[in-house]
């Protein structure tokens, strides 16, 4: 495998193996921008060093997966698994996002301007995701830490079976899940929201305007008595 | 039947047996299915219902204790850079750490690396002492995705993507909350104390398709250097080896029915799922169909006890078996040393299956500090290495016997059944005919 030097990158003259070779290999700082990824799947997966990644176009399934240090940013639409268990870093998606996005997450930001699809934030395990627009049905299912924002509307179950993750939501939703209650915004909520608007460049969002969800904690332990919740 | 009773005309029930009115008696008084451990104790069609065709004149045996049986394989060559080698073809299954003490651990590395195989994580991730004692170790990408991440999935020597568990295919796992310390809390990003139900799917992909592009991405992260096992627990069992081996698989892990598990529902683990004996023949032809019999190896576990099993298990095609629960009596579970303090628990030697309390007496199934202390790692490593060593010297004197040079080279040919369920099952005849019951269907 020839070793890419550039950092402009072609993927109708490179394949991915190569591409993400060389990004395995990339000294911290280094910036590349992709061209035509045309939705091809596992762009920039495994990342493991500051490097500056922007995909121009639409990309496939699991850009961005596990990635620490690393900031990606598509400028076009996700696949499913956006940024999946994701440890650090940033990846920003400046269209649409399908199915799982940021799933399993421990740590880093996700933003996603447009929408998310079904099931963003599952199984969340300590990263925040910031989603301009509406999310689908399921959202934060089992998500276990991390924060959730959605400055549009949610889907169906939204947080159900949650942990200790929370959710802010600006818009309505259309009904919460198993064990997910809202919950008052206090001062350390407001000023924590604050900060994850900022941090997705959504300064103009007042947080006064979000609600919070979590979980009521009513099924942490197994008991026939809450046999009607599932 | 005790015998006073039996005198005096008394007649147990084989529909309401003890066992049976003992779980409908704890279900009245707690309104809660049994939650339990180790896995099914239903009779099934099993291993024992195959016997070997010894060689006499028209086949020539190898010299028990003189001629060389070789026992080495190579898994998960199909794709990745660094397959592993293993010294014998019997490989420890997963099991986690939060299930099993840190120390119990530690000793499945030491046993496996002292042997010559490779052990494997489980619903929970890696520990240092697991990565420090095993050679080679096998990272579990389960759908839980406890403690999953990057680091450790590079420095694995081959990654199971888990999809099912021969206890309880299409059942998440269960980890009461007595079992929920604070480091197994923090492995697994939950608060401590409570009960952790584990995920049953995977939650980024929905199907074989998309199976086929996360297993680009393991790859992708990894460099294409690790092999990729997926496994399955047996049930639809020709058809999901397919579609694994489809999706891009190096190596198939089918788990039967006899599979151990640390926590589950009773009647999951007695009422899902199919033996293993009718698991491995499927498996094997999925693989013969596609045309990738021992490039994708087959690896078999459920149940599995010994070197005739591994023997069994290698003529019907397996490339190797893993073990776990046997690894466990091997390290002590159930020991008769710790039958007075079992009988304190309510139960017995060789009956324990509480490993859902964390309260077990031979420090493997516990989180409990005390408990577990009670277990060295070092002479439990030097057991279970005995162990896995008896068992591929007795599955080479049976391969001998049958005239072969290799473990591998075994052959159904060289089985026969004993019960027409098992010929079934086996796909081999029935003992003193030619019947194989369906064959040809």
């Amino acid at each position: 495998m020839a070793a890419l030097t550039a950092t402009g990158v072609d993927l109708r003259s490179v394949s991915v193996r190569e591409l993400n070779h060389a990004l395995h290999r990339a000294t911290s700082g280094t910036a590349w921008r992709i061209a035509h990824p045309d939705g091809a799947h596992n762009l920039a997966v495994g990342l493991d060093t500051a490097v500056d990644v922007v995909v121009d176009g639409h990309v496939g399934y699991y850009c961005a997966g596990m990635n620490q240090h690393a900031t990606v940013t598509v400028n076009g639409n996700a696949g499913t698994g956006v940024a999946e268990n994701m440890m650090s870093g940033t990846v920003r998606v400046c269209g649409n996002a399908s199915q799982a996005a940021g799933a399993t997450a421990h740590g880093g930001l996700l933003v996603v301007d447009g929408d998310a699809s079904a099931r963003c934030g599952i199984s969340l395990k300590g990263a925040d995701i910031v989603v301009g627009g509406n999310v689908g049905h399921m959202s934060a299912f089992m998500a276990q830490a991390g924060r959730l924002v959605i400055c549009g509307d949610a889907g169906d179950a939204l947080g159900d079976s949650i942990y200790e993750a929370r959710i802010y939501l600006r818009g309505r939703v259309r009904s919460l899940g198993a064990d997910c209650v809202e919950k008052p915004m206090r001062d350390e909520h407001l000023a924590e929201l604050a900060q994850l608007l900022k941090s997705a460049g959504r300064d103009e969002d007042d947080p006064a305007d979000f609600r919070r969800y979590g979980s009521a904690r009513g099924l942490y332990h197994f008991n026939s008595g809450n046999s009607s919740a599932y | 039947m005790n015998q006073d009773l039996a005198q005096q005309g008394l007649r147990e029930s084989a529909t309401f047996d003890r066992a049976t009115i003992h779980a409908i008696q704890r279900a009245a008084e707690t309104g809660v299915y049994d939650i339990r451990g180790w896995g099914a104790k239903r009779r099934l069609p099993h291993f024992d219902d195959l016997l070997f065709l010894g060689a006499s004149m028209s086949r020539y045996p190898l010299e028990g204790y003189r001629e060389r049986c070789g026992t080495d394989v190579v898994l998960g060559d199909r794709n990745a850079t660094h397959p592993l080698h293993l010294d014998t073809p019997v490989t420890i299954a997963g099991m986690s750490f939060g299930a099993l003490s840190a120390q119990a651990k530690e000793a499945l590395g030491r046993g496996a690396s002292e042997a010559g195989t490779s052990t494997t994580t489980g619903d929970g991730g890696m520990t240092p002492e697991e990565r420090d004692q095993s050679k080679q170790l096998v990272y579990q990408y389960l759908p839980s995705r406890y403690g999953m991440n990057p680091d450790d999935l590079r420095k694995a020597d081959a990654i199971e993507v888990v999809l099912g568990q021969g206890a309880k295919p299409g059942g998440g796992g269960m980890l009461l909350g007595q079992k929920i310390t604070e480091r197994v809390a923090g492995m697994r990003t939950l608060p401590v104390g409570i009960d952790q139900r584990s995920a049953c799917r995977h939650p980024d992909w929905t199907g074989p398709d998309d199976l086929e592009i996360k297993i680009r991405e393991l790859r992708e992260i990894t460099d294409w250097e690790k092999p990729v096992y997926v496994k399955i627990g047996a049930s639809r069992t020709y058809y999901d080896v397919k579609l694994a081996v489809q999706a891009g698989a190096d190596v198939v892990v089918v788990d039967g029915m006899q599979g151990g598990t640390a926590a589950t529902q009773e009647v999951f683990i007695e009422h899902v799922g199919v033996p293993t004996l009718a698991a491995v023949p499927q498996a094997v032809r999925a693989l013969q169909e596609l045309g990738v019999h021992r490039r994708v190896q087959l690896i078999v576990s459920g149940g599995i006890r010994g070197g005739a099993d591994l023997a069994k298990c290698m003529a019907l095609g397996a490339d190797a078996v893993a073990i776990g629960t046997a690894a466990l009596i091997a390290l002590g579970d159930n020991h008769p040393r710790y039958d007075d303090a079992y009988r304190e628990l309510g139960s017995a030697a060789g009956y324990f299956d509480d490993y859902q309390d964390g309260r077990d007496p031979a420090g493997i199934t516990t989180q409990d500090e005390e408990l577990a202390a009670g277990l060295d790692p070092v002479a439990g490593g030097r057991r279970l290495a005995n162990f896995i060593r008896v068992m591929t010297m007795e599955a080479q004197t049976i391969a001998r016997a049958c005239g072969k040079s290799h473990l591998t080279h075994l052959e159904p040919e060289d089985l026969v059944a004993l019960t027409i369920e098992a010929a079934a099952m086996a796909r081999v005849p029935l003992a003193g005919t030619d019947w194989i019951p369906g064959a040809g269907l």
